[in-house]
């Protein structure tokens, strides 16, 4: 773990570009996931109201400070609630999101498997 | 037997879709967040309206200190007509208005201030509006009740003459 | 003037109904010929509507803003091709052109079902008129396009800038062509069970509305598409928002009918199957129109949120719904059980599998649209469902699909052997490498790309082998397959080289990436009739020294006052570059946003080539399987 860590220190120090690129990338990325909350239904990436300018800084002066994707998401969603957040959360309120259709694709098969025979 | 209990069991379905999607019409799709949560106060160093010097959060909210910060811009029509309120508030002695001026520029929102009145004791200056988004801010104007270096009462939006007699009511 | 016309004739029309459907439950029982009066009078009706509708375009281009329509969503200078479109671009207009097209597909129908049963055609003209007058009375009482205003206003409120784009323009009628051609499909499916006409002549009648339906639903969705991608300037062409959601899943339904119905045509099984799906097609397109119009729905797609008219349509879908499963109960005999059974590798297995992912894929978007809404409702917890959830659930499960795609069209009817396995080794094991390779290059998950891009390129290769093996039989399909090989290419290597930047720039300064740079050299202001536009130049640089000049626009409309930002989009066969330039309150930076989106073009030219495949079996039955 030290080894990786040095060596990501050394490859910050010799490529400050490369980092950057990576920075902007993880930017992106988590501004792609979050919900512009002033919007109709558009993420803070798509968005140009005054409020995604101001979050996407924010996001940026954070990923600067050293902080995680996961720990940006968790400190707006103590601020925002959980309707920023374009993931879902896995948990009580979200079982029936995330299983049902890997339900209906079982049972689908099921269906279909039941309809087959085999013998030539 | 077989296929009518399915029926059923559809028939069922679609009922209860029929009656959440009925419910459903009455709500607001627009998100309006809990404005009685007890938070604390984020902490921030920002730079005053007047000069480039740094304020920093903590210097500000003493504890046994009503405070009602008031976040607006210059550019911001709404944040003219709550104006008169805030000027009100002034009046009394026992809250004080800190305003966050928000992605704004000294010029306009000091001639801002100079026609229609200062109401605020402190101002400090939000550039980017990075800060507000720390307060968990929409936008402008927004404004947070504060005692005890708690949120106790979040307005969204330009404050009303209601919203008025509600804050005298809660400082009495 | 013509707005009071317009307004009479949607009267009249409504009163035609009543005519259609008395002569029809006459004519029911007494002769074998279908009675010519209710063919004239279906025309009648629909030649109603159509006054009405060139009231209203009428109205539009006159800038009549006595009629409240026009009031709010025209102005005098607005160029006459958008005051046209501006007839369909808000609420009332679109539903009267949903209206327009309902009667003119009975129409057709009437005219190109004469081969078919005689009960049949009137109990579908009575099933499509049930839904025709739903429409009549949610118009005319919920949404009328012909209020009258007094006094009149001396000038419009304009129409919403970013909906002045020509790919806009012609967007509703191609999609709503699709919708309402589900509408057919679901009454003549009604027709064709309470008639007991579900037969392999049903098959091929209907065959011919569905690919049609499917063709315009397909174009309808890729001008919605383009549209966001030019216009809105996100740099994005599907956003997973609940209104494309709402269009993509009759899409699926649709396109699993299109492969149940062969299999009915050829064999006569499936049957409850396809039943199913021709209800659940127009359900779900109704469902879109309720999700869309009523505002429940956090979306890009603000139409005037108005309760009253949720209700209304929610109500009808349901009555529709449950008149349809009263049908299906009481009529429809599953008697094709003996041949129910199938050999596990044959050509309807393969068919089969494909309505099942097509199921699941429907189920993900359904499921991922309205739980937000259930939730919410249940216990006031309030979450977002957006594209992460679509991606997670969707692109593990589409490797398989892809694979059985490329499989299937090659497999025989009742049995089959692996044909071609050879060949099949050697596609799959070059595409293995070939995707290796690329997906090597980048610092991107490698497992999970490199066999979504493997199963990819094997659709690719094999469908494009078929084109010389094949020729002309089977065409179509192989078009419409090869299409859709491109399309997920190209969707992702869109997503995996895409390069993007956003950032603030004040005139004069420069962004370094380690592949570009950004010089924003100056603006200019020009002054245009209706908006006044200020014209960034940026100069960007890149690593071989190549340079591209890119001017994307800020446009301050004077009708209504908004701000716009047009996007600056420079296409060639390989990639897009894509820039916006955004005012930011009171900074002197502007917010720009840079995009380098390969192969782009692709993916519209893929979504063509399935449309394409699509319409050469409707036209050419020379070309089908």
């Amino acid at each position: 773990m030290k080894f990786i860590y040095t060596f990501l220190i050394v490859i910050n120090i010799l490529n400050f570009n490369l980092l950057k690129a990576d920075e902007i990338k993880t930017e992106n990325e988590i501004a792609k996931n979050l919900r512009c909350l002033i919007c109709q239904g558009q993420s803070v990436y798509d968005s140009d109201s005054e409020f995604a300018i101001s979050l996407k800084l924010v996001i940026k002066n954070k990923i600067q400070q050293g902080m995680s994707e996961e720990e940006i998401y968790s400190f707006l969603k103590m601020k925002y609630g959980e309707w920023i957040l374009y993931d879902p959360v896995f948990n009580k309120n979200t079982y029936f999101l995330w299983l049902l259709p890997i339900l209906i694709f079982l049972v689908g098969g099921a269906i279909i498997t039941r309809k087959f025979y085999y013998k030539k | 037997m077989k296929s009518k209990f399915i029926s059923l069991i559809l028939i069922l379905i679609f009922i209860i879709t029929f009656l959440i999607f009925y419910k459903g019409l009455k709500n607001s799709n627009i998100y309006t967040p809990n404005t009685n949560l007890e938070k604390e106060v984020p902490s921030f160093e920002l730079k005053s309206f007047e000069n480039d010097s740094i304020i920093i959060s903590e210097k500000i909210f003493e504890n046994n200190n009503y405070y009602f910060m008031n976040i607006w811009a210059s550019w911001c029509i709404p944040c003219k007509v709550e104006h008169e309120f805030l000027m009100k508030l002034k009046n009394n002695e026992k809250i004080k208005l800190i305003g966050l001026n928000y992605k704004d520029n000294f010029k306009n929102a000091s001639s801002f201030l100079n026609d229609l009145g200062n109401p605020y004791d402190l101002i400090v200056s939000d550039r980017d509006g990075t800060a507000s988004i720390e307060w968990g801010a929409y936008g402008v104007p927004e404004s947070f009740l504060i005692f005890q270096s708690k949120i106790i009462k979040r307005f969204i939006g330009p404050i009303k003459n209601e919203d008025l007699l509600e804050i005298q009511k809660l400082i009495r | 003037m013509a707005s009071l016309i317009g307004s009479y004739s949607l009267s009249f029309g409504l009163f035609f109904s009543v005519f259609i459907i008395f002569f029809s439950v006459r004519n029911l029982r007494d002769t074998k010929i279908l009675d010519k009066k209710i063919i004239s009078f279906t025309f009648t009706q629909f030649f109603f509507v159509v006054t009405s509708f060139f009231g209203l375009i009428i109205s539009f281009i006159n800038s009549d803003f006595s009629n409240e329509t026009v009031f709010n969503h025209s102005h005098t200078t607005k160029p006459l091709f958008y005051k046209i479109s501006g007839t369909w671009g808000n609420h009332e207009g679109s539903l009267l052109l949903w209206l327009l097209v309902l009667t003119l597909f009975i129409s057709i129908f009437l005219i190109k079902s004469s081969q078919q049963p005689k009960n049949y055609r009137i109990f579908t003209l009575l099933f499509q008129q049930i839904i025709i007058i739903g429409f009549f009375i949610f118009l005319i009482k919920t949404s009328s396009p012909f209020n009258y205003l007094f006094p009149t206003p001396n000038e419009g409120l304009g129409l919403n800038p970013i909906l002045q784009d020509p790919a806009l323009a012609i967007h509703p009628p191609i999609l709503y062509l699709g919708y309402v051609g589900s509408s057919i499909i679901f009454s003549s499916a009604l027709a064709a069970m309470v008639t007991s006409h579900v037969s392999k002549e049903w098959a091929k009648h209907i065959k011919q509305w569905v690919l049609a339906s499917w063709v315009f639903l397909t174009l309808g969705i890729l001008l919605g598409s383009i549209w966001a991608y030019y216009e809105l300037g996100w740099g994005g062409f599907w956003f997973w928002d609940p209104v494309e959601n709402v269009s993509l899943m009759p899409w699926f339904a649709l396109t699993t009918l299109l492969h149940c119905i062969i299999v009915l045509e050829k064999k006569k099984i499936l049957t409850s199957w396809a039943m199913i799906l021709s209800i659940a097609t127009f359900a779900l397109s109704m469902s879109g129109t309720f999700l869309v119009r009523s505002g429940i729905l956090n979306s890009v797609h603000t139409f005037a949120n108005d309760p009253e008219r949720g209700l209304f349509i929610l109500i009808f879908l349901f009555t529709l719904i449950f008149l349809s499963i009263f049908i299906f109960i009481f009529f429809h005999s599953g008697k094709d059980k003996k041949e129910n059974n199938f050999f596990w590798l044959s050509k309807e297995t393969s068919i089969l599998v494909n309505n099942w992912f097509m199921m699941y894929f429907l189920s993900v978007v359904l499921i991922g649209t309205i739980y937000p809404i259930f939730l919410e409702v249940i216990t006031t917890n309030k979450i977002s469902v957006g594209p992460p959830f679509y991606n997670k659930l969707i692109l593990p499960f589409l490797i398989p699909f892809l694979i059985a795609m490329a499989i299937g069209p090659n497999l025989n009817w009742v049995k089959s052997d692996f044909k071609d396995k050879f060949y099949m080794m050697i596609f799959f094991t070059i595409s293995f490498l070939l995707s290796a390779l690329i997906i090597k290059q980048f610092d991107i998950n490698f497992l999970v790309n490199t066999i979504l891009v493997t199963s990819a390129f094997f659709l690719f290769f094999s469908t494009l082998r078929e084109f010389f093996v094949k020729r002309f039989k089977n065409l179509s399909q192989n078009i419409a397959h090869f299409g859709f090989s491109l399309l997920i290419l190209s969707i992702l290597f869109n997503n995996i080289f895409s390069n993007e930047v956003i950032t603030n720039l004040k005139i004069g300064e420069t962004f370094k990436t380690e592949k570009f740079t950004i010089n924003f050299e100056n603006i200019d202001q020009e002054d245009e009739k209706n908006f006044k536009a200020i014209i960034g130049k940026f100069n960007i640089q890149y690593l071989d020294g190549s340079s591209d000049i890119l001017n994307p626009e800020l446009r301050i409309y004077n009708q209504p006052n908004i701000i716009t930002s047009e996007a600056d989009i420079k296409t060639n066969l390989f990639t897009d570059k894509f820039m916006t330039m955004n005012y930011v309150q009171n900074q002197e930076y502007f917010n720009i946003r840079y995009q380098v989106k390969p192969f782009m073009i692709w993916i519209w030219i893929s979504v063509l080539l399935i449309t394409f495949g699509g319409s050469l079996s409707f036209f050419n039955k020379r070309y089908e399987i």
